[in-house]
């Protein structure tokens, strides 16, 4: 056996994950065609623990193995070579455990700054290079973006970031709290507490209500609907389409603030924790969020018909900033951006969750341009509003069932478990490992943007500079998250 | 066009005529109000950031994250929906039994005589998130937006440091951001304020305990505001403002 296979949210045994010799787990991760959504390492005894979790995202499986590097082992060959989508996972392995994929062609840090960064470089009488960041023009995460530009066109651009590193995972290992996985990444905080609280759930044994899992969930597409409709907004702006951008950024007010009304936060903090949540939503409340979304929903159907028919708008979406299907899949895209492009992965629906049942298969012309990201923001908003809608309808079926399990139970020990969240920007991955006093010993945690920024890098090429911004806005993707 | 402008028409004034005294749900949490008669027992060990003094008690209103979760645990503490968090100085910002929420504003502030001079009607501010999560920068975002308008108050984010009259920081401060942050300080002209928003900056937060952190920006430059939050609200924010310029930004042609 090379594999275990297990769902999401399922622990597995530390002792039964396979453990092979490198070059057999390299051949068999390129043989079974599966896509990655884990490769890191721990630290065991004098050496290194390399885990790999694949995603066999039509059966809805996944798939664990593993390799030990005793430690005068410091080297193997790069799997990137084959799959580009290992890229971003083989340097992040690099740079924590200082073991080298041979033949790796982008060996660059991630996000440690010690050492002098090796940029890119392109050389010509007409080339020039653009510099921005870490500190951008607007209120924005840092991150620092290199352009190799023959006049307004933009050959490469490659991105560097790692600015935001704040040891998120160490922090979840000295003290995991539901606050802390807030604030990975505060702008998917219910994604990120959501991934957090079933992992550990899963690893304590709990079981929690049905209507805690509902209010839950309508978080979740209540978040997604408020940053889609937020970045309808911000593409509004870029191309200098005013109204749609003071109407979308109002129009998301009224999302936020409902999710304020249930839980005292315009962000969702504080609803989720383990076992459970911590804010009812009673059936008065239920009510008024549900003619609120009702004007959303016509609003945002409104101005964004109404901005979509406009030429001056159209012209900046179309053919802008494009991702071939190819690409998108070939890098691993993930989420929204991958979707735009025709890869049509969703953890919600690809992974056995009794409440996303029916996968929307309405066929989506993705076209892997700003339109495409645009239009993917539209139909998600809208089918966020109606699983709201349904989610809402469901919680009387739940009346009286507890908010929250109290959860003393400790872990689980020797446990290996892959919690899996589809956020508005993707899957958010969270692996955690336990000890055998069922101790948190490592955490391994995976943005969406961790794949998808090499999609901004790839969509900017042979684009105007000045595209940028607006193909920027359409990915909308986290320096956080990626930073950790 | 025609389409547009019915949109423009059927939107009509989405923005909040008076930001200083803008209601405010009464789910938000909050000023704290502590009650030192009740049992603190089942609220040791619940506070993320050490915040929640349970010996003495008080609650740091620069470590808080508005969690609840101390509220959910005991009656000892509980959250009023007042939003009006700010302070000029670090040690106002702990709330003990004895403070009520009109004793902290009366004495929360206090503001150079040069900074009325100068400020008088505009400021112009540049933001540096320092390992912000992204939820303080969405909401300094929003408080340009249409709802919340600082605009009009003569308040500004601006693209440069040297157009800036001061920075704006959010998160703990990394490593990796200590030098960007101490360049865009020296960047920015004198006379300059400096702005610490959120429990991230003012404390470190969640993050307080991690070795990626390079806080000595701190002990090298005067602080000038203090703006409590996880994240920070917008009318937080603009009021802090707004008070800080002490009725002289913008809001007198306003009244
Ligand atoms: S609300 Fe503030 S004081 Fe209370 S537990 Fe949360 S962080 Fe601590």
């Amino acid at each position: 056996m090379n594999w275990i296979i297990t769902e999401n949210n399922k622990p597995v045994n530390l002792q039964d994950i396979p453990c092979l010799d490198i070059n057999d787990l390299r051949k068999e991760i390129i043989e079974i065609k599966k896509r990655v959504v884990g490769f890191f390492g721990d630290k065991v005894f004098d050496g290194v623990k390399l885990y790999v979790v694949l995603a066999d995202d039509e059966e809805g499986k996944l798939y664990i193995s593993s390799s030990f590097f005793g430690a005068d082992k410091k080297s193997y060959e790069s799997i990137t070579k084959t799959l580009p989508a290992f890229h971003m996972f083989e340097r992040e392995f690099f740079e924590q455990y200082g073991i080298e994929p041979l033949g790796h062609p982008w060996l660059k840090p991630v996000r440690d700054h010690k050492k002098e960064y090796p940029f890119f470089e392109i050389k010509g009488e007409e080339i020039h290079q653009v510099g921005v960041g870490p500190i951008h023009a607007g209120v924005i995460e840092p991150g620092h973006f290199r352009f190799m530009c023959n006049g307004e066109k933009v050959y490469d651009l490659e991105i560097r970031l790692g600015y935001q590193n704040r040891g998120v995972e160490d922090l979840f290992v000295q003290n995991p709290t539901n606050q802390l996985a807030e604030s990975v990444c505060g702008d998917s905080v219910i994604a990120y507490n959501l991934a957090y609280s079933r992992a550990m759930e899963a690893l304590a044994g709990i079981q929690i209500s049905n209507r805690a899992q509902l209010i839950r969930l309508i978080a979740l597409e209540m978040e997604r609907a408020a940053i889609h409709i937020g970045d309808l907004g911000a593409i509004a702006g870029d191309t200098a389409y005013q109204m749609g951008a003071a109407i979308f950024g109002a129009t998301r007010t009224l999302v936020i603030n409902s999710l304020l009304e249930i839980c005292g936060s315009r962000f969702g903090r504080g609803l989720i924790r383990v076992g459970g949540v911590n804010f009812d939503i009673s059936q008065e409340l239920a009510e008024n969020i549900l003619k609120t979304l009702e004007k959303v929903g016509d609003d945002v159907k409104r101005t964004t018909t109404t901005m979509l028919k406009s030429p001056t708008v159209i012209s900046r979406l179309e053919r802008t900033g494009v991702v071939s299907f190819e690409n998108a899949k070939a890098l691993g895209l993930v989420g929204p951006a991958g979707r735009a492009s025709g890869v049509e992965l969703d953890t919600r629906f690809d992974f056995p969750d009794k409440w996303f049942l029916d996968k929307d298969d309405k066929k989506f012309k993705a076209a892997g341009d700003v339109y495409s990201r645009t239009r993917i923001r539209y139909k998600e908003i809208m089918q966020s509003l109606s699983l709201i809608r349904k989610f809402m309808k469901m919680l009387p079926d739940f009346e009286g069932e507890a908010l929250y399990i109290s959860c003393t139970n400790a872990l689980a020990s020797d446990k290996f478990v892959v919690s899996m969240t589809e956020g508005w920007r993707g899957e958010v991955v969270q692996t955690f490992i336990t000890d055998n006093d069922g101790k948190i010993t490592r955490c391994k945690i995976k943005d969406p943007s961790f794949n998808n920024w090499y999609g901004l890098a790839m969509a900017v090429r042979n684009n105007g500079i000045s595209d940028f911004p607006l193909c920027n806005k359409s990915f909308n993707l986290s320096y956080c998250g990626n930073d950790l | 066009m025609l389409e547009t402008l019915k949109l423009r028409i059927y939107q009509g004034e989405q923005f909040i005529k008076d930001i200083e005294n803008a209601p405010m749900r009464s789910q938000f949490r909050g000023f704290p109000k502590l009650n030192s008669d009740v049992d603190i027992t089942p609220c040791k060990g619940v506070c993320p950031t050490g915040a929640l003094n349970t010996e003495n008690l008080s609650i740091d209103m620069g470590k808080c994250t508005f969690c609840g979760a101390c509220a959910n645990a005991c009656k000892a503490v509980e959250f009023t929906n007042e939003y009006k968090l700010a302070s000029t100085n670090r040690e106002k910002l702990i709330v003990t039994p004895e403070t009520t929420f009109e004793e902290f504003r009366k004495t929360a502030f206090e503001v150079r005589e040069e900074i009325h001079r100068i400020f008088g009607r505009s400021l112009k501010l540049r933001q540096v998130s320092a390992g912000g999560c992204n939820g303080c920068e969405m909401e300094l975002n929003a408080c340009s937006n249409v709802n919340f308008d600082m605009g009009r108050f003569g308040i500004d984010f601006v693209a440069s440091p040297r157009h800036a009259d001061g920075i704006v920081i959010t998160g703990p401060i990394t490593e990796n951001m200590a030098y960007a942050l101490e360049d865009c300080y020296k960047s920015t002209p004198d006379p300059k304020i400096v702005i610490l928003c959120g429990a991230c900056a003012i404390s470190g937060g969640v993050f307080q305990n991690s070795e990626k952190l390079n806080r000595e920006f701190l002990e090298k430059y005067p602080i000038d505001l203090y703006i409590p939050g996880c994240p920070v609200h917008p009318l937080t924010f603009i009021n802090a403002i707004l008070c800080y310029g002490a009725t002289h930004v913008g809001t007198s042609e306003l009244n």
